[in-house]
């Protein structure tokens, strides 16, 4: 796998954790204030990956449409 | 023919101790003769303690409960001589499917880890397990061993005191006073000794009912465990169907929260809803139907003086991830050493609050495990549900979606990390293996283990010499000599070792780890024995 892949493997430490985290970070918010989380989620993350060609294909994978290219 | 769950196991018999005009007093009462209960009798009458295990009822546990029971139980059963008959008879399965709306979004295979001797899990139905534990209690009975069972002897009132409990029982003959020295309430989720004594139960109520059907099918189902989210037979709620022994099925239905019982019970409701999800043609009869609804809660302490609780009486689990009896069993296993130290005064009573320290423990970790599992499978909120819904999206098309896919966490063993009874870790070897840990089974020649282990102190040594027997306040710690020259599929190496060449292992009863070193030391192993009961 080279560094430009997109890792489609299981790759979260202790992934029970990580989930209880994440719906507790939205306990008690609204509708609207949990896609607003999401979206900024979104954005906090693809930061951090930084690289443009994985997500390109993290758009691709999330639209369940592996290998093409939707942006 | 008379289905195992209507003839009565332990009738009600006449006893002596209903006659006599000041109360006798026994040794250890058991209330409850559930899996917990009858567990903890056995391993008490197995190392010589009298033993009396009251029940209100006179059969095995009525109808659709535990089908689950995974190996760290079963390993338990196996020191308490009734392991083979469950492993006999259950079902073994390893392949499970995930569906999620009108389609199949993967499989998978377990794959357990090999060199143990019992299986990750079996499925068995509760009243086969109880059964087989009764069974075991009559052996043990013919064998002189001082147990016994009274059924239809109802616990109606509770007295404590410092070095003993009193007991109020009915039976259908009238009512008869018993003393006990120590009493161990297995008596359910709804534990009438709780009541009596006016203890906490706290913790959550999931706002949820579950149609739970045994049926026995002519159809081939293979052996496998399926597990439907939002399937078109039962639109925006769960279903499973899972084997069990005698061409059984158990069917779970989330039915939601606003349903009518009763109503939901009647087979002219149920048949149309299992053939929904079967097939029109699949013929079927139903065994069993009940509807439950699940919590997650618990005692803030398990130990009250000389009443220990275990078992659902000390916390309830939702059953996803089959955590009930199988933890269960597992506090009896840590409970019934200890208590027989304590009473053949070899360790002091608050050794005692080590069983509440580490059990707590145990069942916080279940808690959580389960309520994780009824999250994901009942999300309580709208943004819960669509990232539960994009999970299983995900899960169709990439593996890493699917460990995040939670339809049940299995039961494994808790260690007890940051336990009073542990030493501090001297090897730095596995991690599976640091102090507090169950033991994990190994082969061993032509057997494995376990086995070996047995039910006392045992000094296990690797490659390292030791006394034959260490002698320390009272307690025999015999040693268990390997090496891993004989350690054919380094199984033992790799769980035990590591990086290490050799290995000195102080391990309870129970077979958890109580320390661990390189190489043995006399002082630093006595100190651990002292530790592990209780005495520093
Ligand atoms: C649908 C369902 C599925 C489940 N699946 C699993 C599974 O797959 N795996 C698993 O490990 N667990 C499972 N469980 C949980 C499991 O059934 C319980 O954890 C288990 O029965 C608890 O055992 P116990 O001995 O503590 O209590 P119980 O089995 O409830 O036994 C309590 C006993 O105490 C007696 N008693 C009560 N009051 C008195 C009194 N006043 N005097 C005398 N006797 C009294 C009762 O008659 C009863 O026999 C499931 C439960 C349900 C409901």
């Amino acid at each position: 796998m080279t560094e430009d892949q997109l890792i489609l493997t299981p790759n979260i430490n202790g992934a029970d954790d990580f989930y209880a985290d994440l719906l507790t970070a939205h306990e008690g918010l609204s509708k609207a204030e949990s896609d607003a989380l999401n979206a900024r989620l979104v954005l906090v993350l693809a930061n951090h990956i930084g690289k443009r060609a994985i997500l390109k294909q993290a758009l691709a994978a999330a639209a369940l449409k592996p290998g093409e290219d939707t942006a | 023919m008379n289905k195992i769950f209507e003839v009565p196991l332990y009738p009600y018999a006449h006893h002596a101790d209903e006659d006599t005009a000041a109360p006798a007093r026994r040794k250890v009462v058991v209330i409850g003769a559930g899996p917990v209960g009858l567990a903890a009798a056995i391993d008490l009458a197995q190392q010589g303690t009298e033993v009396v295990v009251l029940d209100d009822n006179d059969k095995v546990s009525f109808g659709s409960r535990a089908i689950c029971f995974a190996k760290r139980p079963l390993e338990i059963l196996d020191r308490l001589g009734c392991g083979q008959p469950m492993v006999d008879k259950g079902v073994q399965w390893n392949v499970g499917k995930v569906f999620f709306d009108d389609r199949q979004v993967y499989d998978f295979n377990l794959l357990p880890e090999d060199g143990h001797k019992r299986p990750a899990f079996i499925n068995l139905q509760q009243y086969y397990f109880e059964e087989y534990l009764v069974k075991r209690v009559r052996e043990l009975q013919e064998q002189g061993a001082p147990i016994e069972i009274r059924g239809r002897n109802k616990v109606s009132a509770i007295g404590t005191h410092p070095d003993h409990v009193t007991l109020e029982i009915d039976t259908p003959e009238g009512s008869y006073n018993l003393e006990a020295d120590w009493l161990i309430a297995c008596d359910g989720a709804g534990s009438p000794t709780r009541q009596m004594l006016g203890l906490d139960f706290v913790g959550r109520v999931f706002e949820d009912n579950f149609l739970i059907a045994d049926v026995i099918m002519e159809a081939d189902f293979p052996t496998e465990r399926w597990f439907w989210f939002d399937p078109p037979f039962n639109k925006g709620q769960s279903a499973l169907l899972h084997k069990q022994p005698d061409g059984v099925w158990r069917i779970d239905l989330q039915l939601g929260w606003d349903i009518d019982k009763e109503r939901e019970k009647r087979p002219e409701n149920v048949i149309p809803r299992l053939k929904a999800m079967l097939g029109e043609d699949v013929k079927f009869e139903l065994e069993w139907v009940s509807i439950y609804t699940f919590q997650c809660r618990r005692m803030e302490q398990f130990r009250h003086g000389r009443v220990l609780f275990a078992g659902d009486s000390a916390h309830q689990v939702s059953p996803f991830g089959a955590r009930g009896a199988n933890s269960g069993v597992q506090d009896t296993d840590n409970l019934c050493w200890k208590l027989q130290l304590v009473i053949d005064g070899k360790a002091p009573e608050s050794l005692l609050d080590s069983y509440d320290v580490e059990r707590v423990h145990g069942a916080d970790e279940n808690i959580l495990n389960s309520s994780r599992s009824t999250d994901f499978i009942t999300p309580k909120s709208e943004m819960s549900r669509v990232l539960r819904d994009a999970v299983l999206d995900l899960s169709e098309h990439y593996e890493f979606a699917r460990p995040l896919v939670n339809s049940g966490r299995l039961s494994v063993p808790c260690t007890y990390d940051g336990s009073p009874l542990n030493s501090a870790d001297a090897l730095d070897g596995p991690e599976r293996t640091r102090p507090g840990s169950s033991c994990p089974d190994a082969p061993l020649g032509d057997g494995f283990l376990l086995d070996q282990l047995g039910g006392k102190f045992v000094l296990l040594t690797i490659d390292a010499d030791a006394p034959d027997v260490i002698e320390e306040q009272g307690i025999e710690v015999t040693r268990l000599a390997l090496s891993v020259k004989d350690d054919k599929t380094l199984a033992l190496k790799d769980r035990y070792l590591g990086k290490h060449e050799s290995g000195v292992y102080l391990i309870r009863p129970d077979q958890h780890v109580a320390a661990r070193r390189p190489s043995f030391d006399e002082n630093q192993f006595r100190h651990a024995i002292r530790r592990a009961i209780g005495k520093e």
